[in-house]
């Protein structure tokens, strides 16, 4: 009896152990962020280093301005949700309500396989693709810019936007639907005035996960946004603070590297944001479901 | 970068093997620093030197030219790496310079280009953003997309080194490796960039500068402007250890040339 004992609290604390690697992996790399990042933005000045318009971290007089990171940032996330929500939300009402079963298989698979494919292929199809084919279609110098970012990074975010909404919305109880149809609704009409108000917060989290995706990722926009520190527009060559960071840490040193800490740092700060959102939604489906 | 580290997590696992078997004194050290951008050509070389020297521990310190050449002067390092050549000044400060490479650095333009050879003064205002159209520099209109590395880059730092464009230079793509130029190059007519000389294929055009065209031979000769040496800074008064001599003939002799070539730049010997 003893013995048993002793096995399950051995068990429980191997368990235990293995469930704080995650914990101490998170706090590890919180702990090194903010211990990394600090410094230059002390040394910068924060007003300087989150307001400036100007990165010359090489430069004889170095600047160290990310405005211009932040605000790609935020218009590229933006822009990706503008151009895939509407595409992966209507993709997911057709799956779950609408498509014969052997036509939802075939797309869910391609769904899946979408998810799958590494960033860096985007990045390379979009650079040998779609750069080219943005110069020529708008009549532009160079095709590699802010738009093309967006484009890459709205079918980037399909996948996570049309699984989790599916999830959703084949959650919805049928017995709604069977009502709303009794009442005489069209399936259209329920689908849009029950099925989906029905599944709002588990659609709504699939936005956040989109946009979680999209405002972290680096390798793809790398390839197709120019990578030129200017303030964003649509058609210029743009950095995200993804790229800002992954695209100097190779040979920098000194300060240019402490503030490429603090730009990871404040794309930190971001993702803490979006997961607030992302625990706010989750909590207010569940006391939908109450 | 990565065959930097691996170069110095190799060095690392080293040491700790010989301290493992407790035979420290076999073996010899060596440490090397200075220039960025001969990061590439120095973590071949040295990985190679370490495999061929069981138990030998190899560093290299990448602070830039300058502070390499002040470390072999302050005896902190066995051999200086420079990529500029020593000024007079330094020499007569007791310094030697053996030049191990050069680093030739191509124009390269869109292969459907009519442009083909340019002034060093011409390619400045360019990158300057001085000269905007190609129709300024004897090509069909059309806005010039500058294209260029990422702040940091050793290939940047030679180019604008050497055209004198240091700082001022505005790019409209800034790119992270050498593959990327060129792709993106050759993928855009109205594109101009640069990139080490050794990884220009027929895909781009790599355009003369003053009536010569970059090859091996006028970049040995010198005679190709768009170029630096990567230069190996000793003291002459004072002789190597047995280790760094060693190392010094392993990178200077005829052997080492397919690796410095491996490495992106022309071997000098």
């Amino acid at each position: 009896m003893k013995n048993r004992q002793l096995l399950e609290n051995i068990i429980h604390g191997i368990f235990f152990v293995l469930g704080m690697v995650t914990v101490g992996s998170v706090l590890l790399i919180t702990v090194y962020l903010i211990i990394s990042g600090l410094p230059a933005i002390k040394e910068i000045g924060l007003k300087e280093f989150l307001l400036g318009k100007t990165w010359a971290s090489t430069a004889s007089e170095p600047k160290y301005g990310i405005l211009p990171f932040i605000l790609t940032s935020i218009y590229g996330t933006a822009g990706a949700i503008v151009l895939g929500v509407p595409i992966g939300f209507f993709t997911a009402v057709y799956l779950s309500k609408m498509a014969p079963p052997k036509v939802k298989a075939v797309m869910q698979e391609a769904v899946s396989l979408l998810a799958g494919i590494p960033s860096v292929v985007y990045g390379l199809v979009g650079m040998i693709v779609l750069v080219p084919g943005i110069r020529e279609l708008f009549n532009v110098p160079d095709g590699a810019s802010l738009l093309c970012a967006i484009i890459v990074l709205a079918i980037m975010i399909l996948p996570s936007i049309i699984k989790v909404s599916i999830t959703a919305l084949d959650a919805v109880p049928k017995e709604y639907e069977d009502a709303s149809l009794a009442l005489g609704a069209t399936p259209i009409e329920t689908y849009f005035r029950v099925s989906v108000p029905a599944a709002k917060s588990g659609i709504a989290t699939a936005v956040v996960l989109g946009v979680g995706r999209a405002i972290g990722e680096a390798m793809a926009v790398m390839m197709v946004s120019g990578n030129a520190p200017n303030m964003p527009s649509l058609f210029q060559s743009v950095r995200f603070l993804t790229t800002a960071v992954a695209s100097e840490m190779g040979y920098s040193s000194g300060l240019q590297r402490q503030a490429l800490f603090s730009i990871a740092l404040v794309l930190f700060v971001f993702i803490l944001m979006i997961n607030g959102a992302l625990n706010f939604f989750l909590k207010g489906g569940k006391e939908n479901n109450k | 970068m990565k065959k930097l580290i691996s170069v110095i997590l190799a060095g690392l696992m080293a040491v700790m093997a010989l301290g493992g078997c407790s035979k420290e004194d076999e073996g010899g050290s060596m440490s090397t620093d200075g220039s960025t951008s001969m990061s590439e050509v120095i973590g071949v070389l040295g990985e190679a030197f370490q495999q061929e020297n069981e138990g030998v521990s190899f560093t290299y310190n990448p602070t830039g030219s300058g502070s390499g050449i002040e470390a072999v002067l302050a005896g902190r390092c066995d051999i200086g790496l420079s990529s500029r050549s020593l000024k007079d000044e330094e020499k007569s400060e007791g310094l030697e310079e053996t030049v191990l490479a050069y680093d030739g650095i191509a124009i390269i333009v869109n292969t459907e280009n009519p442009v083909s050879d340019w002034s060093l003064e011409q390619i400045a205002g360019i990158y300057k953003g001085e000269i905007t159209d190609w129709s300024e520099v004897g090509g069909q209109s059309g806005e010039i997309v500058v294209i260029g590395r990422e702040a940091g880059s050793g290939t940047r730092d030679g180019f604008e080194s050497i055209t004198g464009t240091e700082d001022e230079c505005s790019y409209r793509q800034e790119l992270t490796s050498t593959g990327d130029v060129i792709t993106t190059v050759a993928g855009n007519p109205n594109a101009i960039g640069y990139a080490s000389l050794s990884a220009v294929k027929d895909t781009v055009k790599a355009l003369s500068v003053g009536g010569v065209a970059p090859s091996e031979d006028t970049v040995k000769d010198g005679s190709y402007v768009v170029q630096r040496p990567f230069v190996f800074v000793t003291k002459s008064d004072a002789e190597l250890s047995e280790t760094a001599q060693s190392f010094f003939d392993f990178a200077t002799s005829e052997d080492a040339n397919e690796l410095i070539t491996s490495a992106g730049v022309v071997p000098a010997n």
